[in-house]
């Protein structure tokens, strides 16, 4: 027996009202990476074998310094969401659930401010 | 119905998967190695703010024939999540869920998939000259 009400345990633990909000930026984030990526992976094969000098240069360059800077934004955001996903799918124990979704998180937010301020260095050269 | 085996219940290893269902785990699968690409991305990049010694490293690490299966590897599973990520986004929208054309997309979820492997790697072999 509990101190609490049947009423009480139930309270809360209906819709958070953020599903929509989860899927959508999934696919926001989604559509903005086919773009992102395809000038990714093709900027790094035409650089290919280019030395650290011209490699630094074409970050410096303000368009490829902004895109990179999305590449980097968009796609930590939809990895994140979707590890998410596939965390929350994966592990059934409440409490280590809930620690990797934090690690993951909050290792998202890592890469993403450390990558971006590696971008910004090169492009405002600091 | 007489004389024809009845259909037992199928369990993950021994059923054959459908198409579509290898396509399904492969596009989650490719996700999760996708975001430890990502740790390597950044990783490149602080290397190249590091400066040239740092950056060197890094190379060399991806220009060593290990380095360059992996990268082969990230490329792949980078192209292969954004086409069947495409065809998500088609399901979402209610298209494409006859089963004949849900098998079409996964064979140009594949196709299109190598083919911009390849096309990505060319470029990459052909700036450097071989």
């Amino acid at each position: 027996m509990s101190l609490r009400t049947p009423l009480a345990t139930a309270r809360g633990l209906g819709s958070a009202k953020e599903g929509v909000d989860h899927w959508w930026k999934q696919r926001l984030t989604a559509i903005a990476l086919v773009p992102l990526l395809l000038w990714f992976g093709f900027s790094v094969a035409l650089l290919g074998t280019a030395d650290y000098y011209t490699v630094v240069g074409w970050l410096a360059h303000p368009v490829n310094a902004g895109l990179m800077i999305l590449v980097l934004a968009a796609g930590l955001w939809h990895g994140a969401i979707g590890l998410q996903v596939v965390i929350e799918d994966y592990i059934a124990t409440e409490w280590k659930k809930i620690t990797v979704l934090l690690l993951v998180q909050f290792a998202a937010v890592v890469l993403a401010l450390a990558g971006i301020l590696a971008v910004l260095r090169i492009a405002l050269g600091v | 119905m007489a004389g024809r085996a009845k259909p037992l219940s199928p369990h993950l290893q021994i059923y054959r998967l459908p198409l579509n269902a290898i396509l399904s785990i492969t596009h989650r699968i490719t996700g999760v190695i996708l975001a430890l690409g990502a740790v390597l991305v950044v990783a490149m990049l602080i290397a190249a703010a590091s400066g040239s010694q740092a950056w060197g490293a890094m190379y060399a690490m991806g220009a060593h024939w290990l380095g360059q299966i992996v990268l082969f590897g990230f490329t792949l599973a980078l192209y292969y999540h954004m086409c069947a990520g495409v065809r998500h986004l088609f399901w979402d929208a209610g298209y494409g869920y006859e089963l004949p054309t849900a098998r079409r997309s996964s064979q140009a979820i594949i196709v299109v998939a190598i083919v911009l492997t390849l096309a990505t790697w060319a470029v990459a072999y052909s700036v450097s000259g071989g």
